[in-house]
């Protein structure tokens, strides 16, 4: 830590529930913008953005992927919201074992938003002409962080999976072997 | 690989049990694009005549149109046809929502059913698993009911149900297929899926449809985004809301009972009530509306919000679009709060907005007339609102007299007799239509009505504006940047129209121009019935973001078929030559295609008669309706011209059987007897 204060621009998405029409267009051109190449293919199935959705009971909730998570969390909590009764995982951004939000449906791996790198603004919020999704910028000074190596995070996610005990084993019979 | 579309159906033996996936034919794409032109080459080549609309023969076709499930905007339709049980000709009703494109991720274009279940199942689409299952649980539950159920037990919220309520199950002829915010309802098959033992079809899909110049191909859908926008800030100026801007008529969002009120008919499409609206009855509706209406809703990937979600105090939530919101209202001359609680239950039961509220005005008007009597409504309750209620369950359960008016006004008519058959009045082609009764004979609507085989006037309409400007100015400034027109001839039509005088109706537009307007109209109809495209969008509002110039790139781009204006419009031709061919083969011909005869008062029989035979020959068609043998040869349909000659429709020397026809009426009066 060399605890240097950034001035860091800070990108948040202004999410209206009262406005969501329940299109989806946020879903499919989130997942049209992430295909390979830009734009070849379309499939709300890998969008970064979800809408909860239960039309009957007049629930829509635009959700964005965030963190991965290897195990589910204890939250089971019932919200009342003007009358209507939601999930607690209705606002989570999690990609969690215990829902099929925010995986590749081929691969499971997880899902995480990018806010659309390089465009002038994320692409749903752009169509969505509604105004539900709504980009905000703000500055703030924050602590400058060390970058965590990409080496780290691959041995934390490893950690993460198999327990700590055996990949340090595992790392010590591969070093004996050389 | 293919693009846009999947390039497979799922055909499902339901007699058997049997399911197949099986490829399609791309050369079929090219000559018929999709959704309703592909429909279409299936029932020419699987359905012959002789096949009944209740005959496990039959196909009932759920065809994703072409771009469903790519990024253009608001293109979501499902095109579901079959051989409607109450014209007997094809029936080509289409729903918007969320099915198709669903069904395009899970892997298919279309789900074709033939057979009968012998029991009521479901069918399980779960991107290549697909599984017949038992649905015995669900019979008599209303559609949406049947759609909640189905979710839950199959752990699949995200999953998208069309579903058929009671009627549908008791075959009701004017029996809708409900899916969620949606419905394909006219034409009566719901009915159909119901004989064939289907109660919902049921699908999920995780996978991709791809696009073929992917960059291309967003640019042409942020232009249609930016023209969306640029529409619903500068609305249409001097005609009525619901046409200045985009999407369905919105129903749900404006407040515009006034009109329709005083337009439309009520009862059995006979009484207009010019007076009706006041300041009482607006604040009562508007109440009405904005207390149960929670929330505008939406299709798949579209900006506009032509639904709403409808809570009424004390009734299961339902989403509701368009013009149901009034006819069952207008039917029972009753008000908005009356029109919401049934509309809820019809909905569940899977209705047809349009038809169920006429036959039962019209069987009330029967016992009016003492043609029925009270013996024929047993128990039925004294007042209005009651006895839609009462009728409404006894046609979905098809009791006592509820089995016959459950097949709609025209069988019904001739089923009862005794001059039942005067009151089954606003029909064309069998099928009951919106209740619209004017004075002077519109000579564009006029070939609409006649031969329209959507047979249902919204779905042929649009694009040229449905009465003149009085103004010059007025047209002037319409036209600058009228960019749809597909020829500069279209802006000289519409200057030169004027509300009086020679340039006026009924005999300007001249018999020429009517032909090109609703020739333009019905083919965008049917192009977007192939695209999947809403005509929300499209070939139903004035100046839509699709027209005739960029729909030729979105094709070439999404789908990787090289396309032009030309190959487009000989397309369309086709495919709607096609389902033409389809209704000729089981006996269509001229003397069907008329307007209710009471459709306007001021009738004009010699210019009617000029008017279709100039069209007839406009579109490549004989003076009976029938598409010529050269006409069919330039669309290569040449297997259709043999087949007519073979059956004796076509002879094989001459074109047609150019005979001096019959005058109408003596025809109409021999149908009666």
């Amino acid at each position: 830590m060399t605890g240097d204060k950034i001035k860091k621009t800070i990108k948040t998405i202004r999410i209206d529930v009262d406005k969501c029409n329940g299109c989806r267009a946020c879903e499919m051109i989130c997942s049209a913008f992430h295909a390979t190449p830009k734009y070849s293919s379309n499939n709300p199935a890998r969008s970064r953005i979800r809408i909860i959705r239960e039309p009957l009971r007049d629930l829509y909730v635009p959700v964005y992927a965030g963190e991965y998570t290897v195990a589910e969390c204890a939250g089971r909590d019932k919200y009342t919201i003007d009358g209507k009764e939601y999930d607690e995982c209705s606002f989570c951004r999690a990609s969690c074992p215990s829902r099929d939000e925010f995986k590749e449906p081929d691969s499971g791996l997880p899902l995480k938003c990018d806010m659309c790198e390089g465009e002038e603004e994320p692409l749903c919020v752009k169509w969505c002409m509604h105004d539900a999704l709504i980009l905000e910028e703000r500055e703030e000074e924050v602590e400058e962080l060390e970058e965590q190596e990409d080496l780290e995070i691959g041995l934390g996610s490893l950690a993460d999976k198999y327990g700590l005990q055996t990949i340090m084993d595992a790392l010590s019979r591969m070093s004996k072997k050389d | 690989m293919r693009y846009a579309e999947t390039g497979f159906n799922l055909e499902v033996d339901l007699t058997r049990g049997n399911i197949e996936k099986v490829a399609s034919d791309p050369r079929d794409t090219e000559l018929y694009l999709g959704g309703l032109g592909t429909n279409a080459k299936i029932l020419w080549d699987r359905v012959p005549p002789e096949v009944e609309p209740f005959s496990p023969e039959n196909l009932l076709i759920f065809g994703a149109g072409l771009l469903c499930g790519t990024p253009a905007v608001g293109c979501n339709r499902t095109i579901v046809s079959t051989i409607s049980p109450q014209t007997k000709l094809m029936a080509f009703s289409m729903m918007g929502g969320f099915f198709a494109p669903e069904l395009k991720y899970a892997g298919f274009d279309k789900v074709i059913l033939r057979g009968k279940s012998s029991n009521l199942v479901y069918l399980w689409i779960n991107n290549d698993t697909v599984e017949i299952r038992d649905a015995s649980h669900l019979k008599g539950k209303g559609s949406l009911e049947t759609a909640e159920a189905i979710k839950k037990e199959l752990k699949q919220p995200k999953a998208q149900v069309a579903a058929i309520g009671m009627a549908g199950e008791n075959r009701v002829l004017y029996a809708s297929i409900e899916q969620g915010r949606s419905s394909a309802s006219r034409g009566g098959i719901g009915a159909v899926m119901g004989d064939k033992g289907v109660k919902a079809i049921v699908v999920r899909g995780t996978k991709d449809i791809n696009i073929a110049q992917p960059l291309e191909y967003l640019e042409l859908c942020n232009e249609v985004m930016e023209y969306i926008q640029f529409r619903n800030e500068n609305p249409i100026p001097g005609v009525m809301p619901i046409l200045a801007g985009l999407g369905s008529p919105q129903e749900m969002k404006v407040h515009d009972e006034k009109w329709h009120t005083e337009n439309f008919m009520w009862g059995n499409s006979r009484t207009r009530r010019r007076d009706f609206w006041n300041d009482e009855v607006a604040r009562e509706w508007m109440e009405t509306l904005d207390q149960s209406r929670t929330r505008l809703i939406s299709c798949y990937n579209c900006p506009m919000t032509c639904g709403a979600t409808i809570s009424m105090p004390g009734l299961p939530t339902y989403m509701m679009k368009c013009f149901t919101k009034l006819t069952y209202t207008m039917g029972a001359f009753s008000n908005l709060d009356f029109g919401l609680r049934i509309a809820q239950k019809a909905t569940e039961y899977g209705l047809d907005g349009f038809s169920a509220p006429q036959v039962m005005a019209f069987a009330l008007e029967l016992l009016e007339n003492g043609i029925l009597t009270d013996k024929d409504f047993p128990d039925m309750p004294t007042d209005n609102e009651g006895r839609f209620f009462y009728l409404l369950d006894k046609i979905v359960r098809r009791e006592g007299i509820g089995d016959i008016l459950a097949n709609g006004t025209y069988w019904a008519a001739r089923e009862i007799g005794n001059g039942a058959q005067d009151y089954a009045h606003n029909n064309i082609k069998k099928i009951e239509q919106l209740p619209l009764k004017l004075s002077m004979l519109n000579p564009i609507y006029f070939l609409m009505y006649c031969t329209g085989e959507k047979i249902n006037i919204t779905q042929i309409e649009g694009q040229f504006p449905q009465a003149p400007y009085p103004k010059k100015e007025h047209r002037e400034k319409f036209c600058e940047d009228w960019i749809q027109v597909p020829d500069e001839k279209f802006k000289q039509y519409f200057l030169d129209w004027e509300p009086r005088g020679e340039n006026s109706m009924p005999f300007y537009p001249t018999v020429d121009m009517c032909c090109d307007i609703v020739d333009w109209q019905e083919k965008m109809h049917y192009i977007d019935d192939a695209l999947g495209q809403c005509s929300g969008l499209s070939a139903f509002p004035l100046k839509p973001p699709y027209h005739i110039h960029n729909y030729p790139k979105f094709i070439s781009a999404g789908a990787g078929i090289d396309m032009d204006e030309d190959k487009l419009s000989k397309a369309a031709k086709r495919y709607r030559t096609l389902v033409r061919a389809i209704n000729i083969r089981r006996g269509m011909r001229r003397k069907d295609e008329k307007p209710p005869e009471d459709h306007w008062k001021k009738r004009f029989p010699e210019l009617e008669k000029e008017l279709l035979d100039a069209y007839y020959k406009f579109k490549g068609w004989n003076n009976e309706g029938i598409p010529t043998k050269e006409s069919l040869y330039d669309l290569g349909l040449d297997y259709v011209s043999k087949d007519f000659v073979e059956r004796g429709i076509l002879t094989d020397c001459e074109d047609s059987p150019d005979k001096d026809m019959p005058d109408e009426d003596v025809l109409a009066e021999k149908e009666k007897k």
